[in-house]
């Protein structure tokens, strides 16, 4: 029988993965072709998606990105035996694409069944967690702190710290929370794992549940990503039935209600305990007073997910691999104007600039780039000047950025950045959880002030007002929402101010 | 409003730690909203006050007062979609159905909410229609696969 693998990744969705299946089906019904379509997650290329991978006997072959309409034709070109054709991108694991990047995290992603815990299990799934168990909770925390792993939300803390802390706090009760709000604009990793590879979550938390001695898991989504909730609902189940997760310690899923500041560790505790999402003041850490007042780990979904990895393969082998103090991998996101986007993993250390000009391959509208955006929506804007920035968490700090979760947003010379700063500002007043007076009058002042400068009213007063607005949002906020806004807005008027120059009216 | 169908909603969640949220969800799928209505309800099952639930009710953006229109387009606005035009395809469709954000079209059709970032930003600009994600859109077919929905 022929296998054919087609994702459903929300992204693959978008681009009309679905259309393509249905046809898929009914040709090779009308021909009395025997075919089993598996649904996958995505490779990550999703310039191609849909992308239709046919199995061979020299690998998997792909052709994309291929329009619904277009399947009849495929086939007769010879698509299920992997003949060539313009489509035709070859063995997927031999793209150069593919080729260049080291895939610890998505290791799985884009191959594996994400509903099949055979299928997990024959790609080296469960090995972690049995390992943790062999080697017991202290070893198992200490290797996670050997590897070096550091938080993929953002922040970059030290995962094996974080587990520590909550496994010595003195508890009758402790709980893991994934954190997969993946607020941030040009993000997706967390989604596409979720879809692509769920039952690597499960596992990550339950090494993490073993290792602070956790009984109660919740994971935490955003209500934007129908997709990926629905498949990780139905994964719970899988793993509830392959023992993964049901005995000493479980899962539930919870959604969240379209805040962005519940992205933020505390506000999301909060939500979860049925309340505002409101920042809560630090100290009391979450590992030590978290969820319901009992120590508890936050972390990302790919801190979690990466940790069955590092448990199977060893801390050194994760620990060998990086830049600097930034150690393993990052699944980076390329999005926005960029004609490779999607999801690239590699060890820290690439510059901006390679990652930006030869993996993204440039703008898709071919122009120049202009600006990049990088670690969300609290990140600071790059110019070209800056791209021999290393990746990595210390060296873009220097340079007042963030590498955050990963994202990098790309934009071509018509971009106005006068209208992405006024943008940051607007985004913090929108979302602001409103404890602190900066963030949330402030950024609306901020609004103002940016609106009044392009206008030409008293420019040079105004530009100091904005700076001066900015230190205050810095001093005055109790998290990075309020405290980071003034990254977007001053890298903006810093490497581009001749975007902030006064305007004729006409060009508002 | 059918205050039995919250009680029930309140009583299915009555295992949960925290269960505030999953009911707000639970009652907005039932009626399509959030009713004034329903705060007491829940306040009471769960041993809150008033200004507690209707505090988290009007905290998070996803729960609405009053029903939707038939069809949801939830746009995206942030960068990423900028970047490929998010903006000006936004503001052509809001133009198009003559309502500005969180509205809903006077033939009660269409309401249109904005979304930060639906993790489509590889294949931007993006908008859910009924749940359902769309990449690369135009405003000409985001207008006409909302219409279709009609
Ligand atoms: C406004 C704001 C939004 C955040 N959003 C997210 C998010 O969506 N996902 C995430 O994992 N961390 C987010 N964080 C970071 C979390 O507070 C926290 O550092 C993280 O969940 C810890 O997990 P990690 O150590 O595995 O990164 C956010 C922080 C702030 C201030
Ligand atoms: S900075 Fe803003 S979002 Fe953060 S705690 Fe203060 S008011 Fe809330
Ligand atoms: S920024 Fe629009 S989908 Fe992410």
């Amino acid at each position: 029988m022929m296998r054919v693998f087609v994702s459903s990744d929300a992204a693959a969705l978008a681009m009309g993965a679905d259309g393509v299946v249905r046809v898929l089906r009914a040709t090779a019904e009308t021909r009395k072709i025997t075919l089993e379509i598996v649904r996958t997650g995505s490779r990550g290329m999703h310039w191609l998606e849909p992308l239709v991978e046919v199995e061979t006997a020299s690998g998997r072959v792909g052709y994309g990105p291929v329009k619904a309409s277009e399947v009849p034709a495929l086939i007769d070109a010879g698509m299920l035996e992997g003949e060539a054709h313009p489509l035709c991108i070859g063995v997927v694991d031999q793209h150069p694409w593919m080729k260049r990047q080291t895939r610890i995290t998505f290791v799985r992603c884009g191959i594996v069944d994400p509903l099949s815990a055979d299928d997990y299990a024959k790609l080296g799934g469960f090995e972690g967690l049995k390992r943790a168990r062999e080697v017991g909770a202290a070893a198992t925390i200490e290797a996670i702190t050997k590897s070096g792993l550091r938080g993929r939300g953002g922040a970059g803390f030290p995962a094996g710290i974080k587990w520590k802390t909550a496994a010595d706090a003195k508890a009758d009760r402790r709980y893991v929370v994934c954190n997969a709000d993946e607020g941030d604009s040009g993000t997706f990793a967390d989604r596409m794992i979720m879809e692509g590879d769920p039952l690597s979550l499960i596992e990550g938390m339950a090494i993490a549940a073993f290792a602070i001695g956790a009984s109660k898991g919740y994971v935490y989504a955003r209500s934007e990503y129908p997709q990926a909730n629905a498949t990780f609902a139905k994964a719970l189940d899988v793993a509830r039935a392959a023992k993964l997760i049901g005995t000493t310690f479980d899962i539930e899923l919870r959604i969240g209600a379209g805040a962005y500041v519940c992205g933020e560790e505390t506000a999301l505790l909060e939500s979860l305990e049925g309340k505002r999402g409101q920042v809560r003041a630090k100290p009391p850490l979450p590992a030590h007073e978290g969820l319901f007042g009992k120590p508890t780990i936050v972390n990302n979904v790919l801190t979690l997910c990466t940790a069955p990895w590092i448990m199977a393969h060893g801390a050194d082998m994760y620990a060998s691999i990086g830049f600097g103090r930034s150690r393993g991998t990052m699944p980076i996101q390329l999005a926005g104007n960029v004609k490779h986007a999607g999801l690239f993993e590699a060890p820290f250390g690439m510059t901006l600039g390679q990652i930006v000009d030869e993996i993204g391959g440039g703008t898709m509208t071919g122009r120049p780039v202009r600006a990049v955006q990088c670690g969300g929506p609290l990140g600071a804007y790059f110019p070209r000047a800056l791209f021999d920035t290393p990746y990595d968490y210390e060296a873009f700090a220097a340079r007042d950025g963030l590498i955050g979760h990963g994202g990098i947003v790309v934009f071509d010379d018509t971009v106005d950045m006068a209208a992405q700063a006024r943008f940051a500002m607007e985004f913090c007043a929108i979302e602001s959880c409103g404890k602190c007076t900066p963030c949330r009058i402030g950024s609306t002042r901020g609004v103002e002030v940016i609106d009044r400068i392009v206008a030409g009213e008293k420019r040079e007063m105004n530009l100091a007002l904005l700076e001066d607005l900015c230190r205050t949002l810095k001093l005055g906020s109790l998290c990075a929402l309020g405290g980071f806004t003034p990254y977007p807005v001053m890298s903006a008027v810093r490497h581009f101010p001749e975007d902030f120059k006064a305007r004729s009216s006409s060009a508002l | 409003m059918d205050t039995d169908r919250v009680k029930a909603i309140c009583a299915a969640h009555a295992g949960l730690e925290g269960p505030l949220l999953p009911i707000l969800h639970a009652v907005q799928a039932a009626f399509g909203c959030v009713p004034k209505d329903a705060i007491p309800v829940i306040a009471h099952e769960l041993n809150l006050s008033r200004a507690e639930v209707y505090g988290v009710v009007s905290f998070y953006h996803d729960f609405r007062e009053a029903p939707a229109g038939r069809c949801i387009l939830k746009i995206c606005r942030a960068e990423a979609c900028q970047a490929v035009g998010g903006a000006e395809l936004a503001a052509t469709v809001l133009r198009h159905f003559a309502i500005d954000w969180k509205e809903t079209s006077a033939d009660g059709r269409v309401t249109i909410e904005p979304v930060y970032c639906l993790g489509l930003c590889s294949v931007a600009p993006a908008a859910l229609v009924d749940g359902e994600p769309h990449g690369r859109i135009d405003p000409v077919h985001l207008i006409a696969m909302a219409e279709r929905k009609l």
